[in-house]
């Protein structure tokens, strides 16, 4: 057996469960993306009055460890109300498995961010209104604790990474404490665009590094 | 426990055979010496004659001389002497332009980029779909700065093979050296630099069931290059460090171990397998259709990702490599598949299998077997391909 996967998250691989697409879905989301090669959808029933998740069923393109999060995610989320659900955390999904390797981490968030964009769009088919809140610095930096640093699994943020976050006109420019041909440069800079750039005030995403 | 294993992947490393081994035996355990001057202790001359016989055979294989002949620790080191050496060389009396290709492997990839950290420039030749090099915008790219050509002579992953001659000659015409990494096909595809001309070419053992740890590069004489190791004196002063022996006389083993008949042997697997994968919907080939080399394969499976495949094949007992990003140790896509114009997508769902000695004709069906289940199956989980 390959050893870097735990017997969990091997199990989770080869038999996922909750696998499929819910034909009367009350809600459905999908992150990530082919260009990616990573990519998660999930579609929730939900009881109106109890704000339950009923069923809740997941289909995915990737790696082990984004099928096996994949389907920890719905098995964590089952049963729980939107509330409960929306706080399940990557870390509680990653440690449902048995943990996954820092350079897979990014997958316990993509199924998690799943699981939280399918009950925001339970939401928003409710009526419950979004305002469209402005990028600023803070918000950007709370975007970043989404990306993950391959090398210690946890975040941008809380690994320090960040040196400087500008917003103006548009324009998002973000400086990464890295190398420029560090070997997960590039990678950093795709997901940092990724996660700001479809934003609705923002055009571009500019992501520079220290060296 | 490896035993089991039927193993696709002679493209990253390959079982070495025990031919070898027994070739290579003396050397460690009784003419151990180290190759001292020919005034040295007789065990050393004898260290010597056998080094020299091993670089014989490897220059012959070449069609080169024995003196344009040195043994390296394997083909990255001699990518970046080739390309590092020349470049020391030529920098100031010549200029700071490199031509290579987008579709280089590693070694000769980032040492053209460390180049160009240091000052100098570099173009990426045009290829097309199938990764061929485009021959016009090759002697347009080339300048009397150039001090340097370096393209492939068959590429890692999709196995295209380039026309050598051709590039060779528009070099020579507007005088530029040629570097050609040879890799992933030496051995395997016939190269003779009396008839090709070209100026340095890398080998490697690991490719062709011999030891890891030791390659070559090919010098042809009156070549402008510099050490960029240093040490003592040894492989014409242009790389120091005591000789390894052992594996020299093993790369010359397997190198005689190698027979045209074996590779038609592997063509024909190779053939087998790519007719019955292609019958599975929704995928290609990958690389030219007849300029590729015999023992390479690599098909893209739309809608699945290639680290799941290998992972489910690996549990059927089967190995094999892909081009996804989730798999490469940067998470980026395949530089090949996005070089000759594919997406991401494609290079995600790109499996690669390299054909060696002891692969079986009986090993291609069950392979085909299985990824046939396993792309079945991962196309039920997919979010992708359903409407």
């Amino acid at each position: 057996m390959p050893l870097p996967y735990t017997e969990l998250v091997m199990e989770h691989f080869r038999h996922p469960r909750n696998v499929g697409q819910i034909d009367d879905a009350d809600a459905k989301a999908v992150e990530g993306s082919p260009a990616c090669g990573d990519m998660v959808a999930v579609y929730l029933k939900v009881d109106f009055e109890s704000q339950r998740i009923t069923d809740i069923k997941f289909e995915s393109y990737g790696c082990a460890s984004n099928i096996a999060t994949g389907s920890i995610i719905t098995e964590l989320a089952k049963g729980k109300t939107l509330e409960e659900a929306r706080n399940i955390t990557w870390k509680e999904a990653s440690e449902a498995l048995g943990g996954l390797p820092p350079i897979k981490s990014h997958c316990s968030v993509l199924a998690v961010d799943g699981l939280r964009s399918a009950i925001e769009n339970y939401e928003e088919r409710h009526g419950l209104v979004k305002e469209r809140k402005p990028t600023t610095v803070e918000v950007v930096r709370k975007r970043l604790k989404r990306v993950m640093n391959p090398v210690t699994g946890l975040d941008l943020v809380r690994t320090r990474m960040i040196e400087d976050i500008e917003v103006s006109d548009g324009m998002v420019r973000v400086v990464i404490d890295l190398p420029a041909d560090h070997q997960f440069a590039n990678n950093i800079r795709d997901e940092i665009s990724e996660k700001i750039e479809p934003r609705w005030d923002v055009e571009r995403v500019l992501v520079e590094f220290t060296e | 426990m490896f035993e089991n294993v039927i193993y696709f992947d002679n493209g990253a490393a390959t079982r070495m055979d025990e031919r070898v081994l027994e070739a290579m035996k003396p050397y460690f355990f009784d003419l151990y010496a180290v190759a001292t001057s020919q005034f040295g202790y007789s065990s050393g001359v004898d260290a010597r004659d056998a080094l020299d016989n091993a670089r014989g055979e490897m220059a012959a294989a070449l069609g080169a001389n024995p003196e344009e002949f040195l043994f390296t620790s394997g083909s990255t080191e001699s990518s970046n002497l080739a390309l590092k050496g020349v470049a020391l060389a030529l920098v100031k009396q010549k200029g700071r332009h490199v031509v290579t290709s987008p579709l280089e492997d590693f070694p000769v990839w980032h040492s053209a980029r460390a180049l160009e950290k240091q000052g100098f420039q570099v173009t990426h030749v045009r290829v097309d779909e199938t990764g061929r090099v485009d021959l016009d915008h090759l002697r347009e790219s080339i300048t009397p700065e150039t001090i340097l050509v370096s393209i492939q002579a068959a590429n890692q992953e999709i196995g295209t093979l380039q026309d050598l001659k051709a590039i060779g000659e528009i070099s020579r015409e507007k005088g530029a050296l040629f570097h050609a990494d040879a890799t992933h096909s030496f051995l395997r595809v016939p190269l003779d630099v009396r008839e090709v001309p070209v100026d340095l070419v890398t080998v490697s053992a690991h490719t062709i069931h011999g030891p890891k740890g030791i390659g070559g590069l090919y010098v042809r004489e009156g070549t402008p290059i510099r050490k960029w190791m240093n040490g003592g004196f040894q492989e014409f002063d242009l790389r120091p460090g005591v000789e390894n022996i052992p594996g020299a006389v093993g790369f010359a083993k397997a190198l005689e171990l190698v027979t045209p008949e074996e590779t038609a042997h592997l063509q024909r697997m190779r053939d087998r397998l790519i007719e019955r994968l292609l019958q599975v919907p929704h995928t290609r080939l990958n690389g030219h259709p007849i300029h590729r080399l015999p023992h390479n394969a690599n098909i893209s499976f739309r809608f699945v990702e290639g680290e799941s495949l290998l992972l489910h094949l690996d549990m059927r007992g089967f190995a094999v490599s892909t081009g996804s990003a989730c798999f490469s140790r940067s998470l980026e896509a395949s530089h090949v598949m996005l070089g000759i114009g594919g997406d991401h997508e494609r290079a995600h769902g790109s499996v690669r299998f390299t054909f060696g000695r002891y692969n079986k004709e009986e090993d291609v069906d069950a392979v085909v077997e299985a990824v046939a289940e396993v792309v079945t199956e991962l196309r039920r989980i997919s979010p992708l391909g359903k409407d």
